[in-house]
């Protein structure tokens, strides 16, 4: 059954999780364990971050309650948990904010992250403009493409991007080169890892600055509605928007958690990046957990619509909780998505960002089949703006 | 003792150093990698390291990445690989040792992986990404199997994890020069004798320096430290090139330094 104390020694969730790198990085992990560690006992670390959330993010985030998109479906009350409101437009600066304060006590000077939509590296980035550090961003050259928008915000705030080359050229092979530099730079570089995967301590860090959505979420819609809603709703991808929301429910078992991955072209078209749904457990970029692979262990070239979610692995804990089946996953095709994007534009005036758009779809097919007086929230993890060009483009839209 | 420590200690006391060559199993095809395997035996190589490639070689740098992706364009395959290994050692008698991710020996099955590297010749295995607190199932397989499971350290190993790691360590210490990955480089900061004597204070197995060793010059500069020199990317760039004689003749000249 569902343990909180998670995760175990060695950051096991389960038989998930652990430390799988080049024995280079192992004394930079457990000193990051330790750092992180002890600013959980320091409330002066605890005041910083609300402090920067507050004053700086815009938190909290807004629980809107999206009566046009209700209405319009003839279901169940939805409810959008905006993090597309906060700096940067999404969710992914909670923890970029937590963690480079981290660095800063640590005393690195450099940060490095991976980023796939652009938005984690726009949120180091940003973060690094403001406490003073440099700033090297690695991308999939095919994504520094699709989402060349955020490429350029990147640049105005003084990181540099590295365009990745190798492999299928998106998240996965900037993760690689994100820990190849930190391999080679390990002294000085703050490795500023953007989603729950990855070695220990990451999965549980990551999901600790995170659960600010999910603990927000709960005390809104209890003053919204004076109760706890009877499903949340968050796309998957390495999975930190969803555990954000999806924590602090874990506890309420009468609160449906449902997690949505890309499902691309289709769950058998092999042109997707459903990990839960569709992969077998494996260690990719240091740690054991689904991964989307062939036979010989190669790890999968996968596809999605969505930058943010096109990655062959998930973080630990999320196989962990498919595992108990506390969490329900499923998936939502690349078509699926563009219509959710469009339904929430014209409805509530809102453009989600497309992978975003990916848990608006199951929302959809559940809250039109529940009755008037059922809750659904929806983690709108970040905006569309960086979205509108591709999606113009996507198979001769129009719009 | 293991097969692979004795060698070593062997070649240490006739007053030499040890040359393992790495290469990355078919890389350029499967053929070509069976000639290159027994090329490098016959120029003088102690050990070979033979690769089984991966897709997301985190620790590796651009030159044994694209002898990953050739290999896999190529058709390489772990049973294809370990069928090779077990052809070239029935013509030469060097000892071998995979150099693998974790990812596609999990997926074999640890055990069913060491029991048919066994069965075709490998004496060892180095895990890159599999550090000492992972390592324990896959070492209770391996010496089942009389597969030495040889460790890593690097320059920014503990005292702490260096006495861990050589407490469980088999074969011989593989000591990485620099934080980095793999590659030929110009110049290595690390100092090489307090690396090798924080090492020696922990174990008396053998110790061989990798990652970075260009030619005869710089693998002269490291035996001091070390048992036995560790060769990659110079002999895979030579390989990338398909120069294969002139991979044979680093090989040879590295050797002869050695000497």
């Amino acid at each position: 059954m569902l343990n909180s104390g998670m995760p175990a020694k060695g950051g096991y969730f389960d038989k998930y999780g652990g430390r799988f790198m080049p024995e280079t990085l192992m004394p930079a992990l457990q000193e990051l364990e330790t750092a992180y560690l002890e600013t959980q006992k320091d409330k002066g670390f605890t005041r910083d971050v609300t402090w920067y959330l507050n004053n700086y993010v815009g938190r909290p985030s807004l629980l809107y309650p999206a009566q046009r998109l209700s209405k319009y479906l003839g279901g169940a009350q939805i409810y959008l948990k905006r993090e597309d409101l906060n700096h940067t437009g999404s969710h992914k600066i909670n923890n970029t904010m937590g963690q480079a304060l981290l660095a800063q006590r640590m005393g690195k000077t450099r940060l490095i992250a991976e980023t796939g939509a652009g938005q984690h590296g726009v949120a180091t980035a940003t973060v690094a403009a403001l406490l003073g550090f440099e700033c090297v961003i690695y991308m999939g050259e095919e994504d520094t493409v699709r989402q060349h928008l955020n490429v350029s915000r990147m640049k105005l705030l003084g990181a540099e991007v590295i365009p990745v080359k190798s492999g299928s050229r998106t998240l996965k092979d900037a993760m690689n080169e994100a820990i190849r530099d930190w391999v080679s730079n390990v002294d000085n570089t703050y490795y500023l890892l953007g989603s729950v995967g990855g070695p220990h301590p990451y999965p549980m860090m990551v999901r600790d600055f995170q659960t600010v959505i999910g603990r927000e979420t709960r005390q809104q819609i209890i003053e919204h509605t004076g109760r706890l809603p009877d499903a949340v709703v968050a796309c998957v991808g390495g999975g930190s928007n969803a555990i954000g929301i999806f924590y602090p429910f874990l506890q309420d078992t009468e609160v449906q958690l449902v997690g949505v991955e890309a499902g691309g072209e289709g769950l058998d078209s092999g042109r997707h990046s459903a990990t839960i749904n569709k992969g077998r457990p494996g260690v990719l970029h240091g740690s054991l957990s689904y991964v989307l692979q062939d036979i010989e262990g190669q790890i999968s070239e996968v596809h999605s619509i969505a930058p943010g979610l096109d990655y062959p692995g998930v973080g630990p804990e999320h196989a962990y909780l498919k595992d108990i089946g506390r969490v329900r996953y499923t998936s939502a095709t690349d078509s699926e998505a563009l219509e959710a994007f469009k339904l929430l534009s014209f409805t509530e005036g809102i453009l989600p960002a497309i992978e975003s758009a990916h848990a608006l779809v199951e929302a959809v097919r559940m809250a039109s089949s529940m009755l008037a007086d059922k809750i659904v929230v929806i983690n709108l993890s970040g905006r569309g703006d960086k979205d509108v060009e591709s999606i113009v483009q996507h198979k001769g839209e129009h719009i | 003792m293991s097969i692979i420590t004795e060698r070593l200690r062997n070649l240490v006391s006739c007053g030499e150093k040890g040359l393992i060559t790495y290469m990355t199993g078919g890389d350029p095809d499967m053929k070509s990698s069976q000639e290159i395997m027994l090329s490098m035996a016959k120029a003088g190589a102690d050990i070979i390291e033979v690769g089984l490639p991966f897709s997301d070689p985190v620790a590796d740098g651009p030159v044994i990445q694209a002898a990953s992706n050739r290999a896999l364009a190529n058709g390489a395959a772990v049973g294809k690989i370990l069928q090779m290994i077990a052809d070239v050692c029935q013509e030469v008698a060097v000892p071998i040792v995979i150099m693998s991710y974790y990812n596609p020996i999990l997926q074999f099955g640890l055990q069913e992986f060491c029991a048919q590297a066994q069965a075709c010749g490998v004496n060892g295995m180095i895990i890159p990404d599999l550090p000492y607190e992972e390592s324990e199932r896959l070492r209770n397989y391996a010496d089942g199997y009389q597969l030495d499971l040889i460790p890593m350290v690097a320059p920014t190993t503990t005292p702490e994890r260096l006495e861990a790691i050589c407490s469980s360590a088999r074969g011989f210490i593989y000591c990485v020069s620099v934080a980095g990955v793999t590659g030929v480089r110009d110049h290595i900061q690390t100092d090489l004798d307090l690396l090798s004597s924080a090492v020696r204070r922990y174990t008396d197995l053998p110790l061989a320096i990798g990652f970075g060793v260009s030619g005869p010059d710089r693998a002269r500069d490291m035996a001091p430290f070390c048992d036995a020199v560790i060769v990659g990317s110079a002999l895979v760039e030579l390989i990338a090139e398909q120069k294969y004689k002139e991979m044979e003749k680093l090989t040879e000249d590295i050797k002869t330094a050695l000497r």
